[in-house]
C-alpha cells in the first residue's frame, strides 16, 4: 500500500544527513563535555562549534546566547518560568495568546495558580492575534510577553515583528515559542528584536530530545532544571552531544534549503487545497491565506468529526492529525479552533495536513483521489448530514 | 493530558468501524431514539422497528469518534431479534464487551448507544401507551 505521511508539524523523520553527522559522537567522541581530559574536550570543542552554528542561524550575535534542551517543551519552561521567577520582585504579570501550544499554555495555567497573573489576547478568525487588545494589557507588572510566531495546528503566522516592537517600546521581555517557524521561514532574532526563542529539533529534521533557547545577553533568568554548571549556570544535566551536533546539522541543512522548502511547500499545500476544495463538497480552510507557514493546511469537513477521517485515511496508508499530536485523544474540540471563533461541529471536522520537504505530487494526488469516496461514506453515516 | 487512544482500538472495534452495520434511517420506525451532545462531538440517532413486542429491525447515524460508530453498529446488532424486556438489559458495558473492550478514555463513547437505545425504546413505549423506563443520565467526563 502506498504511504503517506502528512503529519510533519507531530514530527519529522531525521535527516539521513543529520544521522550521520550525530553517528560518531555516540561511539567515538563520547566524552563528557564538562570533563577536563582529552575525549571530554573534543566533545566540548563540538559542542561549542554547534552552538555557534545555531545562533548564526538565528542571526544571533553571540553563541552563548543560546541554551540546549531537551526540546521545545523544555525551551517553553525554561523561558517562562525562569523570567517570570527572575522578574518576580518587578511584576508579576505575563502575557500570552490563547492559541499557544499546551507547553506554554499549561506553563502560563501553572504560573497563575503560583501567583502570577496572566492575560490571554484573543485571536481574530484566521488566528492573528489582536494588537491593539494586546497593547491594552500591558501594565507596569507586566514582566513578559510570550506569543507564537508560527500556529502549530493552523500554520498561522503571528505578526512577530509589530509585537516585538510593542514590547520593546514598554520595556517589557519578548519570548516566542518558534517550534513551527524554525526551518519553515527565515527566523532572525536581531533583526525583528527577541529577547527569548524556542526551537525544537525534530520538526525540522533533526533528532528527538533536543531544542535549544535563545536568551538574549544580559537577560536574567532563574534556571529551572537544577543539578551542575552546565551551561553556564542555567540548565543543569550533562549535555545531549549527538543531539546538539544533530541540532546543528538541521540548523545548516534548512538555511540551505530554505529557499526552495517555501517554495515547493507552498505549491504542494496549494496543490492539495485545490484537490480537496474541487473534489469534495462543504470544506472550509481554516487559518490566514497568506501569512501561513508553507506546509501546514488545515481544513474542516463539515458534518463530520475528526477522528474517523483519520482513522480512514490511516486505513488508506495516509497520516495526518486533528490539531497538535497531543490533544488528538481529548474529546474536546482544539482550542485554538474556538479561540479562532469557529463553532464545535466544525472545529470536530478539522483535519491538519503539514507537508514535508520528501512529500511528492503523486503523494498530494494520491491523497486527492482518495479522500471523496472517504467523506462520502463518512457523511452518510452522518445524522447532520441530512441532504443530498 | 490523554493520549491519543485509536491505536488502543480493539480488532472487533476497528472491523464494526470499517464496515458498521445497519446505517440509515428506518422511515416507519416504532421508536427512535436521539441523543448527544454536539458540544462534545458526538450524536446518535438510533431507529427501531418492533413487532410483537420484538425488535426486528434497528438502524443508526452517528457523528462521533471511530468508538461512537462501532458501539452504534453493535448495539444495532445486539438488539435485532431481543425482546423489549431483553433488550433492556444491555447496557454500555455489555456493547463495549462485545466489541472486545474500549480504551478508558472511550468508554463513554459507548453510553451514547445505551442512552439512545434506551431513548428509542421509550419512544416506543409512549408511542404504544405503556410505562417509560429510565434513560441514563450522561456522565461525560471531560478533560
Ligand atoms: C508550537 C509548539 N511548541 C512546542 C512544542 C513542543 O516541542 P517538543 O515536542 O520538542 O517538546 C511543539 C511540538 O509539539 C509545538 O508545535
Ligand atoms: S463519541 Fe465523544 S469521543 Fe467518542
Amino acid at each position: 500500500m502506498k504511504q503517506v505521511y502528512l503529519d510533519h508539524n507531530a514530527t519529522t523523520p531525521t535527516d539521513p544527513e543529520v544521522v550521520r553527522a550525530m553517528a560518531p559522537y555516540y561511539t567515538e567522541i563520547y566524552g563528557n563535555a564538562s570533563s577536563v581530559h582529552m575525549f571530554g574536550q573534543k566533545a566540548r570543542r563540538a559542542v561549542e562549534a554547534a552552538r555557534e552554528q545555531v545562533a548564526n542561524f538565528l542571526g544571533a550575535k553571540d553563541s552563548q546566547e543560546i541554551v540546549f534542551t531537551s526540546g521545545g517543551t523544555e525551551s517553553d519552561n525554561l523561558a517562562i518560568r525562569g523570567i517570570a521567577y527572575a522578574l518576580r520582585s518587578k511584576g508579576n504579570h505575563i502575557i500570552t495568546s490563547s492559541i499557544e501550544h499546551h507547553a506554554v499554555e499549561t506553563t502560563c495555567k501553572a504560573l497563575e495558580k503560583e501567583g502570577f497573573k496572566v492575560t490571554y489576547i484573543p485571536v481574530d478568525k484566521e488566528g492573528i492575534v489582536d494588537l491593539e487588545a494586546l497593547k491594552g494589557a500591558i501594565t507596569d507588572k507586566t514582566i513578559l510577553i510570550s506569543i507564537m510566531w508560527a500556529n502549530n495546528e493552523m500554520g498561522t503566522i503571528e505578526p512577530i515583528e509589530e509585537i516585538a516592537k510593542v514590547a520593546k517600546g514598554k520595556g517589557v521581555l519578548f519570548h516566542t515559542d518558534a517550534v513551527q517557524a524554525v526551518g519553515k521561514i527565515p527566523v532572525n532574532v536581531e533583526k525583528v528584536g527577541i529577547d527569548l526563542l524556542s526551537l525544537s529539533a525534530h520538526k525540522f529534521y533533526g533528532p528527538n530530545g533536543i531544542g535549544a533557547l535563545y536568551i538574549r545577553k544580559g537577560t536574567k533568568i532563574q534556571k529551572q532544571m537544577f543539578g551542575g554548571h552546565h551551561e553556564k549556570n542555567r540548565r543543569a544535566g550533562t549535555e545531549n552531544v549527538p543531539g546538539i551536533i544533530g541540532l546543528a546539522k538541521a540548523c545548516e541543512l534548512a538555511g540551505q534549503r530554505m529557499n526552495d522548502y517555501g517554495k515547493d511547500m507552498t505549491e504542494l499545500r496549494d496543490r492539495l487545497w485545490e484537490g480537496i476544495r474541487k473534489n469534495v463538497p462543504h470544506v472550509k480552510m481554516s487559518g490566514h491565506p497568506k501569512e501561513r507557514v508553507p506546509n501546514t493546511v488545515n481544513v474542516s469537513f463539515e458534518y463530520l468529526e475528526g477522528e474517523s477521517i483519520i482513522l480512514n485515511l490511516d486505513m488508506e496508508g495516509v497520516a495526518v492529525s486533528t490539531g497538535s499530536a497531543c490533544t488528538s485523544g481529548s474529546l474536546e474540540p482544539s482550542h485554538v479552533l474556538t479561540a479562532m471563533g469557529i463553532d464545535a461541529q466544525t472545529a470536530q471536522g478539522s483535519i491538519r495536513f503539514s507537508l514535508g520537504k520528501d512529500n511528492t505530487k503523486e503523494d498530494i494526488d494520491y491523497v486527492v483521489s482518495v479522500l471523496p469516496d472517504i467523506i462520502k461514506r463518512l457523511r452518510g453515516l452522518s445524522p447532520l448530514y441530512k441532504e443530498q | 493530558m490523554s493520549e491519543s487512544s485509536f491505536g488502543e482500538y480493539s480488532e472487533q472495534v476497528m472491523e464494526h468501524f470499517r464496515n458498521p452495520r445497519n446505517v440509515g434511517v428506518i422511515k416507519d420506525a416504532s421508536g427512535t431514539g436521539h441523543v448527544g451532545n454536539p458540544q462534545c462531538g458526538d450524536i446518535m440517532e438510533l431507529y427501531i422497528k418492533v413487532e410483537n413486542d420484538t425488535i426486528v429491525d434497528a438502524k443508526f447515524k452517528t457523528f462521533g469518534c471511530g468508538a461512537a460508530i462501532a458501539t452504534s453498529s453493535m448495539v444495532t446488532e445486539l438488539v435485532k431479534g431481543k425482546t423489549i424486556e431483553e433488550t433492556l438489559k444491555i447496557s454500555n458495558r455489555a456493547v463495549a464487551e462485545a466489541l472486545g473492550g474500549l480504551p478508558p478514555i472511550k468508554m463513554h463513547c459507548s453510553l451514547l448507544a445505551e442512552q439512545a437505545l434506551k431513548s428509542a425504546i421509550n419512544d416506543y413505549l409512549k408511542k404504544s401507551g405503556k410505562p417509560e423506563i429510565a434513560v441514563p443520565k450522561d456522565d461525560h467526563h471531560h478533560k
